[in-house]
């Protein structure tokens, strides 16, 4: 019998699944609120230099990586598996488009993170 | 050409007619805020790659007001989602048993929620120390 690839877009849902239910608010809060509006943390968090520097550094680098990946196959498996509620059948075409994006989104991420070099 | 015109059951808006599947369609939709976010890290890391002005660019729009507005709506989501997740969770996990008992679903889901703000604290303390 041919092994299912289910199994690794379900562990990929769940890991984005709690790695967002765990820290996701705070970061959110932190890059999207708190530095923008100056509110509990500067504003110079987010220059171009610390961010940048962030970015080199091997855990900063790794950690944006992971949570972009987690976050996109977290969604797109979750979209993915809501079409079938809409009425819509998550045939190929739906797959692609889901995972297609997903996998899109890694690669640019990936390439863009590497880069910015160490 | 086939005569049969077999009958499909509409599908338009069943889930507005049960609280539960109200909610339930709530909480997937949690996704598309998930991956909104995503993006926008994404588009940050694409962003930084094309230098310091094309950076300042993109900090002036994260700093516009209309920007920060649609972070609190994402965060309410996340928020949402974190809730739902740790609430969902005894019945995503197969049993847990300690000294041949059930963990109870309480356990579960606010054990959940405490390691969740404890490591969004954690999270916060190590950014708060990274800034300059």
């Amino acid at each position: 019998m041919k092994r299912s690839n289910a199994p690794i877009f379900w562990l990929l849902f769940g890991a984005g699944g709690m790695v967002s239910a765990l820290i996701g608010p705070v970061l959110v809060f932190i890059t999207g609120i708190a530095a923008p509006a100056g509110m509990l943390l500067p504003r110079e968090l987010l220059s171009y230099a610390n961010v940048l520097s962030f970015s080199q550094h091997w855990a900063g680098k790794c950690f944006l990586f992971v949570i972009i990946f987690l976050f996109l196959w977290h969604s797109a498996h979750r979209i993915f598996h809501t079409l079938h509620d809409i009425g819509l059948h998550a045939g190929l075409g739906a797959k692609l488009v889901c995972y297609g994006a997903a996998t899109t989104g890694t690669l640019v991420a990936g390439c863009a993170l590497l880069r910015l070099g160490w | 050409m086939s005569a049969r015109r077999p009958y499909v059951r509409p599908m338009t808006g069943w889930w507005r007619k049960n609280p539960f599947f109200i909610e339930y369609m709530v909480h997937e939709g949690t996704a598309f805020f998930v991956a909104a976010y995503a993006l926008i890290l994404l588009a940050s890391v694409v962003v930084l790659g094309q230098g310091e002005a094309a950076w300042n660019r993109w900090l002036e729009f994260l700093m516009s007001p209309l920007c920060i507005i649609a972070h609190v709506v994402i965060l309410l989501a996340f928020l949402y989602h974190s809730w739902t997740w740790f609430n969902i969770m005894p019945r995503t996990l197969p049993p847990i048993l300690i000294n041949g008992t059930r963990v109870k679903a309480a356990t579960i889901t606010y054990g959940g929620l405490a390691a969740a703000v404890i490591a969004s604290l954690i999270v916060f303390a190590i950014v708060a120390r990274l800034a300059p």
